[in-house]
């Protein structure tokens, strides 16, 4: 408890995992939101205005949390990860500088003219603000991504003879292939969390029968955007994050895996706990070879296992991993089941009758939430023990006079704060799903 | 190369303070220069589009030096720890206060986020301020290029100082009522009917106790940090920006005394440019000054990262700057004329 490491990476930990609960519906949600205001422009339709009136309501209130939630990231950067950012800024500086020039000012330009603008803008000029709020937190993604990427793989630049990091190629780092096949597979997720609250609305309104025009909207394009994205967030972006893990991180590979001993044909672990004193899996259910094709795409690969590593560069959290990948996975199974029954009775005609599972759809909210989350774990415990992977420990990229008191102090205070933003984020969310679409102006 | 950063940081955190200077005065006064509901949203409907743009001048401006400078951001970050967390916490307070308080129509809900408005707004130009003053002053950095300071001391200078002092304290309040002017300005600009009538009526009040803490801090100053008026007959941009302060100055005043509100507020942006701009010529090319020993000063030479870093940096930041000015121009122009309260559910 004394130890200011710790208490370093809890509060970083805590607040980014916090912050990013937000950010992710806002990044979802945006897309949803050009979708609906792209097809009210083209068939003239209320409905859809109607709808995207009502999201964009959300929208506001989730942003507004996601940017208040996201100001202490970035001074904890310099706070607690001194040394880290004293000989990394020359890189990582780059992207978080053009994060705040390139999006944060193009997202809090346009955001006033997308939530107060509808009237006084002509409908072509509110559409406008859609897209300009789209494409300003899906570049806001890029660029943060592009800084996390350069800690999991760090591509473009080279250590000077004072230890400091100094970048040699802007496109080599910009352009990192980890940071690609992260984005990719991260803002799919995002629009699944974002196809998942939408679809959880629509079933909401639904069972409850009211708002049938809205509700049957919501259903439908929230179930169908939601079977696409959570085939998408597994195939192929899944698919090559784990390659990317397999190539760059084979000791992450083997921890997410629970898998100790090295050899071809390699085993993909179903279900099982890890024990990694007696380094064995136990009660596993297996599928033989499946591990290694999906990491190097045939069955004869050698996946490498923990032993085959020394020990100081195990991820300490072995556990961990397995568990938090394991979750990700499977609920990415089950929410492509669940959405893809929904989307079949909605074929069929029969969805909006099938009260159970509108019911499923409307509390499998969580899901992409806690999937999401899960993700974030095992890339960031994965990185361990490094912060920059293979170039900088974590142990030495704090802040070297900042106490442990300090910081657990401030901890509290982040606890505290972050209990009040919920609470007012559920108080104001539930209100508005209780008003339901209709602005009051209509 | 280090020296066009050292400019390039400055230059953002300046307008930084200018813009989100005149929202956090609107947010100081909103209690004195708007009694009603209606009023206060006038308030906030000035502020509300754009707020949130303001501070990204700070993020922006922080990337930049972390981009260039990480060392002093390093440094500078960890080693006001506590503070700079009163900091954030001000600011996600102000923030969330400004966003929420309108979605409910109901008067407790209401006062409960104008008192948070307020004192988070009170609280930042005043911590901004301090932080400044630990600038100017000096912190205890040693030959490891770190340092840790507590909160306050005896507030006392000294070696060993803390981040509250009576100096610090003495700009933080400097900041304050400068700030405070300079909203003064803004909201007698863009309102009209009561909340412009008493703004109008506090404005110059608010100017001339400006020059008071003004004379004092600039006295302080000269005997806190001596370097900063010996370096000054060698600083031709100090005298540029000296002369843009004072011409700023007069705007303001005669802006006050012509009712041209938009002049005097553009006067009073010219004004904290222009001290901005005086204190970063007369201190280049410290950047962090050392209370131990000059050699521990962290400046612009020997904190940068020099190189490939800075140059590919110019590039992009040459392509951002422009258009980042520019949404404050299309902003400022969709937003032009006086802003009346929203109707009650479609605006701040
Ligand atoms: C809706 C959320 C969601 C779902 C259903 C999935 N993922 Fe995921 N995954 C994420 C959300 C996510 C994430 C939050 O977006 C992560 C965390 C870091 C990142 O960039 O993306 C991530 C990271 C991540 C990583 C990188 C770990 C690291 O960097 O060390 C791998 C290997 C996978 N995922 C693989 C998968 C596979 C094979 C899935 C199969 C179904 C899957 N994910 C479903
Ligand atoms: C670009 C984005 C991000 C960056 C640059 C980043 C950076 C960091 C840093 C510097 C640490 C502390 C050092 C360490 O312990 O390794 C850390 C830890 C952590 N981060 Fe991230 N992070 C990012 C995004 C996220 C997000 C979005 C989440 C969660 C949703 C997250 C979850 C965590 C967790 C759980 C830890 C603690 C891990 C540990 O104790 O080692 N991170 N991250
Ligand atoms: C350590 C990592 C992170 C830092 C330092 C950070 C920083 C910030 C900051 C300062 C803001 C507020 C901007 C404003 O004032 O307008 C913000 C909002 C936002 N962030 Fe983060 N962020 C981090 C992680 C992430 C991740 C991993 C993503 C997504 C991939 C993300 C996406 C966004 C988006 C889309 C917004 C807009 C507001 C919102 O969505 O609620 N952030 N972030």
């Amino acid at each position: 408890m004394g130890d200011p490491l710790f208490w370093h990476r809890l509060q970083f930990g805590f607040t980014a995992t916090y912050h990013y609960l937000f950010p992710q519906l806002t990044m979802g949600l945006a897309l949803v939101i050009v979708i609906f205001k792209a097809l009210g422009l083209r068939t003239g339709e209320a409905r859809y205005s109607d709808a995207a009136r009502f999201w964009i309501r959300i929208f506001g209130i989730n942003f507004a949390v996601g940017v208040v939630t996201g100001i202490p990231l970035e001074f904890q950067f310099g706070t607690n990860w001194a040394r880290f950012s004293q000989l990394s800024g020359g890189i990582i500086g780059q992207t978080l500088g053009m994060e705040g020039m390139f999006a944060f000012f193009l997202e809090s330009s346009f955001l006033g003219l997308l939530i107060w603008g509808e009237k006084k803008l002509s409908p072509k000029g509110h559409f406008g603000a859609a897209v300009a709020l789209w494409l300003g937190s899906w570049l806001s993604g890029y660029f943060i991504i592009a800084t996390n990427a350069f800690m999991q793989h760090p591509t473009g630049f080279a250590v000077a003879a004072d230890g400091t990091l100094q970048l040699t190629s802007f496109w080599a780092f910009l352009l990192n292939p980890w940071a690609l096949g992260q984005y990719a597979h991260n803002m799919i997720a995002a629009v699944v969390t974002g196809s998942f609250v939408v679809a959880a609305v629509g079933a909401y309104w639904t069972l409850k029968g009211i708002h049938p025009v809205q509700a049957n909207l919501n259903l439908r394009t929230g179930t169908i955007m939601g079977l696409v994205f959570s085939v998408l967030v597994a195939f192929p972006t899944g698919d090559i994050q784990g390659k990317l893990v397999a190539k760059h991180q084979p000791i992450t590979l083997a921890a997410m895996e629970g898998r100790f001993e090295s050899g071809p044909r390699a085993a993909l672990t179903l279900i099982g706990q890890p024990d990694v004193t007696m380094h064995k899996i136990e009660n596993p259910i297996k599928v033989p070879a499946v591990l290694s094709f999906i990491a190097f795409g045939t069955f004869s690969s050698n996946v490498k296992g923990l032993l085959e590593f020394p020990q100081d560069q195990w991820p300490q959290n072995i556990e961990l991993l397995y568990y938090g990948f394991h979750i990700m996975a499977g609920l990415g199974t089950l929410m492509i089941g669940l959405m893809a029954l929904a989307v079949f009775l909605l074929w069929r005609g029969k969805l909006a009758t099938t009260r159970p599972l509108l019911w499923a759809v409307m509390l499998a909210v969580p899901f992409p939430y806690i999937a999401t989350t899960a993700g974030w774990v095992v890339a960031e415990f994965g990185r361990q023990p490094w912060l920059i992977y293979g170039v900088l420990r974590t142990a030495q990229g704090s802040s070297p006079l900042v106490h442990a008191g300090h910081t657990a102090f401030t901890t509290l205070g982040f606890a505290g704060i972050f209990v009040v933003l919920s609470m007012l984020w559920l108080f104001l969310i539930g209100r508005e799903l209780a008003h339901g679409p209709e602005s009051p102006a209509h | 190369m280090e020296t066009l950063w050292f400019w390039l940081v400055s230059v953002m955190v300046a307008i930084y303070v200018v813009m989100d200077g005149f929202d956090f005065g609107a947010g100081i006064l909103h209690l004195v220069v708007a009694k009603t509901n209606e009023e206060r949203r006038q308030v906030l409907g000035a502020i509300g589009p754009l707020w949130d743009g303001n501070e990204v001048w700070l993020l922006a401006g922080g990337g930049s030096l972390f981009l260039a400078f990480p060392k002093v951001l390093a440094s500078g970050f960890s080693g006001f720890y506590l503070a700079m967390w009163l900091v954030v916490w001000s600011l996600m307070l102000r923030g969330i206060s400004i966003e929420f308080r309108s979605h409910v129509q109901d008067g407790l809900w209401r006062h409960f986020w104008d008192a948070t408005f307020a004192v988070s707004s009170v609280l930042l130009p005043v911590l901004l301020g301090a932080a400044l003053g630990n600038v100017l002053r000096g912190v205890p950095l040693d030959g490891t290029g770190y340092f840790s300071m507590p909160l306050w001391t005896d507030f006392q200078l000294g070696p060993q100082p803390g981040i509250l002092d009576w100096y610090t304290v003495l700009i933080g309040v400097f900041a304050l009522v400068t700030v405070a002017a300079h909203g003064a300005l803004f909201l007698a600009w863009k309102t009209e009917g009561p909340v412009h009538l008493r703004a109008k009526h506090l404005a110059p009040r608010l100017w001339l106790l400006v020059l008071v803490v003004w004379v004092a801090a600039s006295a302080a100053t000269a005997r806190v940090n001596p370097a900063i008026l010996h370096n000054l007959p060698g600083a031709p941009l100090a005298w540029v920006a000296i002369l843009l302060y004072l011409a700023g100055l007069g705007l303001v005043f005669v802006g006050l005394g012509r009712e041209r509100f938009l002049l005097a507020f553009l006067g009073s942006g010219a004004f904290i440019l222009g001290l901005l701009a005086a204190s970063a010529a007369c201190v280049f090319p410290v950047m962090l000054r050392s209370t131990l020993n000059p050699a521990f000063d962290l400046t612009a030479l020997n904190a940068s990262v020099g190189g490939h870093g800075l140059r590919t940096g110019l590039v992009w930041w040459l392509l951002g700057f422009p258009l980042a000015l520019g949404y404050v121009a299309f902003l400022f122009r969709f937003h032009r004329g006086k802003v009346a309260a929203a109707e009650e559910g479609e605006g701040y």
